[in-house]
């Protein structure tokens, strides 16, 4: 057993856990914080994508033991007091989800990708973008808008701020 | 959210648990005590199970029990059940070999679960699940259908001699004879449909809680259909009369069909449960369930359409084989007899059509449903064959599908469907213009400019959902009937609980079946919740597949709501001193015609509920309940246009647009039935360009995972130009077709006759990769050449 400690959602946390304990099972059975997903075990479907560090990682690829001391933000995270985050709002007005289990992984993909490319996403850089995460429902039209959306709105608060 | 009644887009109420991670699916569920299983698993596609050996995984750490088929068997559980019965030809009923939840004897695919351990940790019991020794004797096995029901196969089950389960014949066979004789062209071909695994992103899971004190189970399960699940746990599988089981499925992620069945695992948890006295845990790894989720299609047809000398179809004929795997899965004979043939006139005029089906065991996993069930293997069946013809008689796809459409309705095929509305030429229209169909050439030639072959190909779709009427589907072999119920619960401040039997699984039921008491009674969407799979809360109900939610589903809260308006109406009238006939409902108000007397939604429920002044002899409350049964399959149908660019040098093919027109009647909110299109077009896609289950010729799936299964990603696939025409259905009371499945069955053969057309080359199979189109390319320029 290892005692794991860090900063998720903004709060410090520790637990004990098995070594070969992932991040994913870390998060959603030590922490019980359950949005994040499990949907393959070949780190295919990106349903566990978190953010760890301020970076998308596949928190089924890592170990908890590596994120110790990290800043780690899964989806539970992203809402600020009862304002949504933006991608989360872009996915619900596009009709970005169906039967909602990739979505937790896509919305935390989506965040980090708005944050590398800013406004500077068009629909072909999203869908290569899109690689590591699977959805079977929406056929990733919706998605794909909700993201340009989320990216376009994004970048026009950050330029009115500026 | 506002009242938004039938037609809005209204955004999904829903979403706000699923975008912030408060979504609720069976694997975040904990209890006390709980245990977790995992399954011991067969490696050999067929094998005799000589020994199994526990004594090593008991002493591991954390391990409470391992348990055996030997045990199951004693404690009187009953082996896994087909519902639909389907006779041969010659009267015989089908040959249906033992299926148990645990196998004690004789293993006959890979995966196949032969013991289970109940440990402290998932960690655990996968760790003691690998140390249960298992000693096999290997048979001779068998993957291919054809080769299955030779002489000297090797044979699955002592019931199915050369593994034939039922050899089943429809239509007017010496007719379709008849008219070969005078056929003025025949075009021919064999038609392969590929294996799919239906790969719902959320594995299947079960918890299972038995209460000794109560003898009561509960399984909290990733079910489409809660309340059938709990019918065939109890009425054959005995693990406990109905009273005494209850079955939750809560957040469900996908089902495509897949999630339809009682599958051995949820089973033996429920089982493990009373057995080990601790609630029990399983969630399925994602290479488990392409081993055990029932997988879809399978088909292997040889067809031949005759032609009059006006082009005019006057017979098709039709011999399948239909590879059901290693067990008969629940519904897994109706999908190649009765969902599938009966679809095999498409939308066009033909006097006469004759199919026969064989269905064969081979070492498999059980093949059965999955998203369009049956229709897309017609589908694909007819329009590669009518592109074909087309071709060969030198007519347009268009001219030659036209010739032939429906154009008066009701039509009676001569292969049971009686097809009740539709304007054929209505979508083909649509199509052909929105994917700029007259400016194909200049596009091509622009193509073939920069060394790549473009091409274009069409598919006119029908298919029948809303599955189903109930006599009907019992004359055919159905063991249940397939009506739906609903209940609509006023509360005393006029807030309205919707009970219904239809699951959503991703299907948006919580906003649009709120959507339809919106228009009826003008309240806001957010005084509405609609409650579904949950045995306890819900009476009864058949749940979710076969696009069947909106045509039965609905109807059913149609037919309640009828119930509750009439009773409000009363109470108004009464309560206001007028007549009932005069009472008006609008905003959510019950108004007295042509004055200004009026009531408000929660004053009228809540005197319902204080009952001091009701009409004379009322029963207090506002409460009513109904149940549906359909008076016909409903027909949604449409053309689907896919034009392609085929790199020549690598085989690669590039969707370069895809158009939709497709008649679902009316609708009640079109955002989601254009995501439901967007996502049954992707999973088409995926089978014309993508997916396949592979064995090998020992009965492994080579293909177990999603490094070698290769699911559509977003750069696989366009966006897609939709557009809806409406006939409305005349069968139920809201006008609607059903819109789930029509995207997965339309869109495959409109995929590949765009591949075929751009590399003038016929002879191409699902999935059309790069390999296969780059092989007949070279074929193609040889041919050219010489």
């Amino acid at each position: 057993m290892t005692k794991v400690a860090m900063t998720l959602n903004g709060k410090k946390v520790q637990a004990d856990v098995e070594d070969r304990t992932l991040l994913v099972h870390y998060i959603r059975e030590a922490q019980g914080l359950t949005g994040t997903h499990v949907g393959c075990d070949t780190s295919q479907c990106g349903a566990c994508v978190v953010h760890v560090n301020g970076k998308a990682v596949k928190s089924c690829s890592m170990l908890a033991a590596q994120a110790a001391d990290a800043e780690v933000v899964t989806v539970e995270g992203l809402a600020k007091g009862g304002d949504l985050h933006p991608v989360q709002a872009a996915f619900r007005e596009h009709h970005g989800l169906q039967c909602g289990f990739c979505t937790p992984g896509m919305i935390m993909t989506a965040v980090d990708m708005i944050n590398r490319y800013g406004g500077n996403l068009d629909e072909k850089t999203i869908r290569h973008e899109l690689e590591g995460n699977i959805c079977r429902c929406t056929g990733y039209q919706n998605i794909v808008k909700a993201i340009k959306s989320a990216a376009d709105q994004m970048s026009a608060m950050k330029t009115a701020a500026e | 959210m506002g009242v938004e009644g039938i037609g809005a887009r209204a955004l999904r109420k829903e979403d706000k648990r699923f975008i912030t991670g408060k979504g609720r699916y069976t694997d975040d569920i904990v209890l006390p005590r709980m245990g977790y299983a995992a399954f011991v698993r067969s490696p050999h596609a067929h094998a005799k199970v000589v020994s199994i050996d526990a004594r090593a995984a008991l002493e591991m750490p954390g391990v409470d029990a391992v348990l055996t088929g030997d045990q199951l068997v004693a404690d009187g559980i009953g082996n896994i059940i087909c519902g639909w019965m389907i006779h041969s030809k010659d009267g015989s009923p089908m040959n249906m070999g033992a299926w148990r939840a645990l196998e004690p004897e004789i293993v006959r695919h890979v995966g196949q679960a032969v013991a289970v351990v109940i440990a402290d940790s998932q960690g655990e019991a996968k760790d003691a699940a690998d140390a249960v020794v298992v000693e096999y004797e290997e048979l001779p096995a068998v993957v291919d259908p054809i080769a299955a029901m030779a002489d000297g196969a090797p044979q699955l089950h002592p019931e199915a001699a050369n593994n034939l389960i039922f050899d089943w014949d429809i239509g007017d066979e010496a007719a379709v004879n008849a008219a070969f004789e005078q056929a003025a062209h025949v075009t021919k071909m064999e038609v392969h449909n590929n294996r799919l695994v239906p790969n719902a992103m959320e594995p299947r899971a079960a918890v299972a809680d038995y209460n000794e004190a109560e003898e009561h189970h509960t399984l909290y399960t990733t079910s489409q259909n809660p309340h059938v699940a709990r019918l065939v746990l109890s009425a054959f599988y005995n693990i406990a009369p109905e009273h005494k089981l209850r079955v939750i499925a809560p957040d469900v992620g996908g089902g495509f069909g897949s999630k339809i069945y009682i599958y051995p695992e949820e089973m033996v948890c429920l089982w493990a449960s009373k057995r080990v006295g601790r609630p029990v845990k399983w969630v399925c790894d994602r290479t488990e369930a392409f081993l055990t989720d029932a997988h879809g299609r399978d088909h292997r047809s040889e067809a031949e359409l005759a032609l009059d000398a006006d082009n005019k179809i006057i017979a098709f004929r039709v011999k399948t084989v239909a590879n059901l795997g290693a067990y008969m899965s629940l519904f897994s004979s109706s999908v190649p007899t009765y969902l599938y043939a009966t679809l095999l006139s498409g939308q066009y005029d033909i006097p006469a059509i004759h199919c026969n089906v064989k269905t064969v065991y081979t070492n498999t996993t059980p093949v059965d449903a999955y998203r369009g069930a049956g229709r897309p293997e017609a589908t694909y069946l007819v329009e590669r064959i009518m592109e074909t013809a087309a071709r060969e008689v030198g007519l347009s796809p268009a001219d030659f599908r036209r010739k032939n459409f429906i154009r008066s309705f009701p039509h009676q095929t001569p292969v049971i469907m009686c097809y009740d509305a539709g304007d054929y030429d209505a979508t083909l229209d649509a199509a052909l213009k929105a994917i700029d169909y007259d400016g194909f050439a200049a596009r091509k030639a622009e193509a073939a400019s920069r060394g790549k072959l473009r091409g274009i190909g069409m598919s006119c779709y029908i298919e029948a959902c809303g599955i189903a009427p109930s006599a009907a589907v019992g004359s055919l072999g159905a063991g249940v009937g397939l009506w739906e119920s609903a209940e609509v619960r006023v509360n005393p401040v006029g807030t309205i609980e919707v009970l219904t039997g239809a699951h959503s699984h991703g299907q948006g039921h919580e906003t649009t079946f709120a959507q339809l008491i919106s228009e009826r009674f003008g309240l806001d969407t957010d005084a509405v919740s609609i409650v579904h799979g949950d045995t306890d809360k819900v009476q009864f109900g058949m749940g979710t597949y076969g696009s069947r939610s909106g045509a039965v589903g609905m109807s059913a809260v149609v037919k309640a709501l009828d119930k509750v308006e009439e009773k409000a109406k009363k109470i108004a009238a009464h309560l206001m001193e007028a007549a009932e006939g005069d009472i008006q409902i609008e905003g959510g108000e019950l108004k007295v015609a042509g004055t200004d007397k009026k009531l408000t939604f929660t004053e009228v429920a809540l005197a319902a509920y204080t009952a001091h002044n009701l009409p004379e002899g009322m029963e207090p409350g506002l409460k009513e309940g109904a149940f549906y049964d359909p008076t016909n399959f409903t027909f949604p149908s449409g053309t689907y246009i896919c034009e392609v660019e085929v790199d020549p040098e690598t085989g690669k093919t590039a969707i370069i647009s895809f158009v939709a027109a497709d008649d679902f009647g009316n609708i009640i909110n079109p955002m989601i039935v254009e995501g439901q299109v967007h996502g049954g077009l992707t999973q088409g896609i995926g089978q014309a360009l993508l997916e396949n289950a592979a064995y090998d010729e020992n009965g492994q799936l080579i293909t177990a995972s999603y490094m070698d299964y290769c699911m559509p990603r977003a750069d696989d696939v366009p966006s897609y130009q939709l557009s809806t025409h409406v006939t409305e259905c005349p069968g139920n009371p809201l006008g609607m077709k059903g819109c789930g499945e029509a995207g997965a069955i339309g869109s495959p053969p409109a995929v590949i006759n765009a591949i075929t057309d751009a590399i003038n080359n016929n002879d191409l199979t699902m999935p059309a990769t790069p390999e296969q189109v780059w092989q007949l390319c070279q074929g193609s320029m040889k041919m050219a050449a010489e």
